[in-house]
């Protein structure tokens, strides 16, 4: 391998914007590489903000946000951050972005800030994102480094909205705030229906999470490790 | 029998490989092996064998339940005539209680069992294996932890929730982590608490024309009375004991736990030594508190132990739950260790904590959790207690 470096050709060659390679960025995180049921991370938001879609749906524009610029700025700078210290520069970087996200939040949907503030803030610790920066963006350029920030926050995306659709349809009888099992059902105007208070309780997050992991592993052998 | 054996045989080809209704396959197998004990004999070599197979011991159980059922049934009525006003004493009216309380009670059995065994043969059928027979004893268990109100369609999403997620996906009977019944219990504690729990759901007071309830009844437990400090609510040790109180189903009687204990350890399917250390777990934290409760002026504390342990599910937990062969430890050391904590826990959970009126449920999950644990250092301590023996030998 060595000796082939040397008599390479100089010649650069333009990828394509969205190559094979590139649409493997965005589609593998969906699925097979998905972050948070193939690679376990960013459990803790999973579980924290599923309650409602709507937060839900905030939390992963907030984390698109982060993750498709953080990436891309530590991308850019991949060459000038010291390895010794570029932890310390990429949890700057990603501090920064996410109170810019804070920020904007309470400047526009105050009342969504109020109820997820303190996970946007969350953000930083977020191991999706950490992850990506040191996995992928300080040895890719831009823009791959972008197309992986946007296909690995769709990967956790999904599974949070899928999550959150559950939760709020059986705990809250709402989606994204919208009544849909109708008030006439309920128990206290003479039907036979109750919320299931499960639902709300973070634990019942991390059971649908495994049953999200449980269709996909039977889908996809490839994907049980081996004991 | 002999019509009923040929008629077995008759139906097998159709359902054998190649037959019409392969896919039923492992239903057939499993209804035949319930009415025949299956001829066919282990032919690689075999360790110790017992001529009980599983069936024959969950059903031996299921035997053990029908003291606590047909007692459930009877005080179910009961408790609705007594909050009527009619057929106060006891003895009154046995066949009226008894019909009423079958009447409530047999649905809610029919479901827990129609949901249980129709997702277990569901995903024998999947994944191609026998269909085990652990729910038989799950699915009589969770009817008895019910509180007679619970709307059916509850008991069928405890039920389906406690098998797949409980038992199912870590590998079907066997290899749960959790005791079945008492996750489906937990499920419904959790997600419809006011169905679950409270002082409307233990007393069934729906009333026919002419009727109406008795003044100033209550239809919370001696635990919901007990919790919020009214201790003319709590019955009478002797009322405990027989069972004479609102609760779950087929909890509420000490004396029914009792003759359902004496047949498990009869036939040695029970675990003794867990029903006793749980006993004793329970008399030392209801010791503790009545040493302590003169002091801190907590009533709660100061019931008497044996009425302390007569109340609520304790002795049902102790009997059917804690000694569930599969969630419990294994070792004979653990089995002390671990029936100590769930009495000890249960009796600590109840009376400090008044969101949980009932601890036991709890107490049980709790240490199901820790068994492993406890099975893990007992033997690792006899291990390091036989190395240091063998060094001294050498």
């Amino acid at each position: 391998m060595s000796t082939e470096v040397g008599t390479m050709p100089e010649v650069k060659e333009a990828s394509p914007l969205f190559g094979k390679k590139e649409r493997l960025l965005i589609t593998d995180p969906l699925n097979d590489n998905n972050p948070i049921t193939v690679q376990v991370l960013g459990i803790c938001s999973a579980l924290a903000i599923t309650v409602k879609m709507a937060n839900a749906l905030v939390m992963s524009i907030s984390v698109l946000f982060v993750l498709v610029f953080g990436n891309m700025i530590i991308s850019a700078l991949r060459n000038t951050i010291p390895s010794r210290i570029r932890i310390i520069a990429q949890l700057v970087i990603c501090a920064g972005l996410v109170t810019l996200v804070d920020i904007m939040l309470k400047a526009y949907v105050y009342d969504v800030s109020k109820q997820v503030g303190v996970y946007v803030g969350l953000i930083i610790t977020n191991c999706i994102i950490m992850g990506r920066f040191e996995a992928f963006a300080m040895g890719n350029k831009v823009w791959p480094s972008a197309l992986d920030g946007i296909g690995n926050t769709l990967g956790y995306a999904w599974i949070l909205v899928v999550v959150a659709f559950f939760r709020e349809l059986f705990g809250s009888g709402t989606l994204m705030g919208f009544r849909v099992i109708p008030e006439s059902l309920y128990a206290t105007s003479g039907g036979v229906y109750f919320n299931n208070n499960m639902m709300i309780l973070p634990p019942m997050a991390l059971v649908l999470v495994g049953i999200i992991i449980w269709i996909q592993r039977a889908r996809n052998a490839k994907l049980i490790e081996q004991a | 029998m002999n019509a009923l054996r040929k008629l077995v045989d008759n139906l097998k080809p159709s359902f054998s490989e190649g037959g019409k209704l392969e896919k039923l396959h492992w239903v057939f197998d499993s209804l035949e092996t319930f009415l025949f004990t299956p001829g066919h004999a282990t032919n690689t070599g075999s360790h110790i064998r017992d001529p009980i197979d599983l069936k024959r011991t969950m059903f031996m159980v299921i035997l053990a339940m029908v003291p606590c059922l047909l007692f459930g049934m009877w005080n179910v009525g009961h408790q609705h005539y007594l909050a009527l006003g009619q057929f106060l004493a006891p003895a009154d009216g046995l066949m009226d209680k008894f019909l009423f309380g079958a009447l409530k009670v047999l649905p809610i059995v029919v479901v827990s069992y129609g949901v249980g065994l129709g997702i277990e043969f569901l995903f024998c059928s999947i994944n191609k294996h026998p269909i085990q027979e652990g729910f038989l004893v799950s699915g009589m268990l969770i009817p008895l932890v019910m509180p007679v109100d619970v709307p059916l369609w509850m008991v069928a999403v405890g039920t389906a929730f406690a098998v797949v997620i409980g038992k199912e996906v870590f590998g079907g009977t066997g290899m749960n982590v959790l005791n079945v019944a008492l996750t489906a219990r937990a499920f419904l504690f959790f997600a419809y608490p006011t169905m679950m729990s409270g002082d409307k759901v233990w007393v069934n007071v729906s009333t026919a024309a002419g009727e109406q309830v008795v003044d100033g009844f209550s239809g919370a437990t001696s635990m919901g009375h007990a919790a919020v400090g009214n201790m003319a609510g709590v019955v009478p040790l002797m009322d405990s004991f027989w069972g004479l109180e609102a609760g779950s189903i087929g909890e509420t009687s000490a004396f029914a736990c009792l003759l359902g204990a004496a047949l498990l350890i009869f036939t040695g399917i029970g675990s003794w030594r867990i029903m006793l250390s749980v006993f004793l777990g329970g008399v030392a934290m209801a010791g503790i508190f009545n040493l302590v409760g003169p002091g801190l002026n907590n009533a709660y504390m100061q019931i008497p132990v044996m009425h302390q342990l007569m109340l609520g599910s304790f002795f049902f937990g102790m009997v059917f739950m804690a000694t569930d062969p599969v969630t419990a430890t294994q070792t004979s050391t653990g089995k002390w260790i671990y029936g100590f904590f769930i009495g000890l826990l249960a009796i600590l959970i109840r009376v400090v904590n008044p969101a949980y009126p009932e601890g036991m449920m709890l107490a049980i999950l709790f240490m199901n959790v820790m068994a492993p644990v406890i099975d893990h250092y007992v033997v690792q301590a006899n291990i390091k207690r036989r190395v240091k023996r063998a060094a001294l030998a050498a």
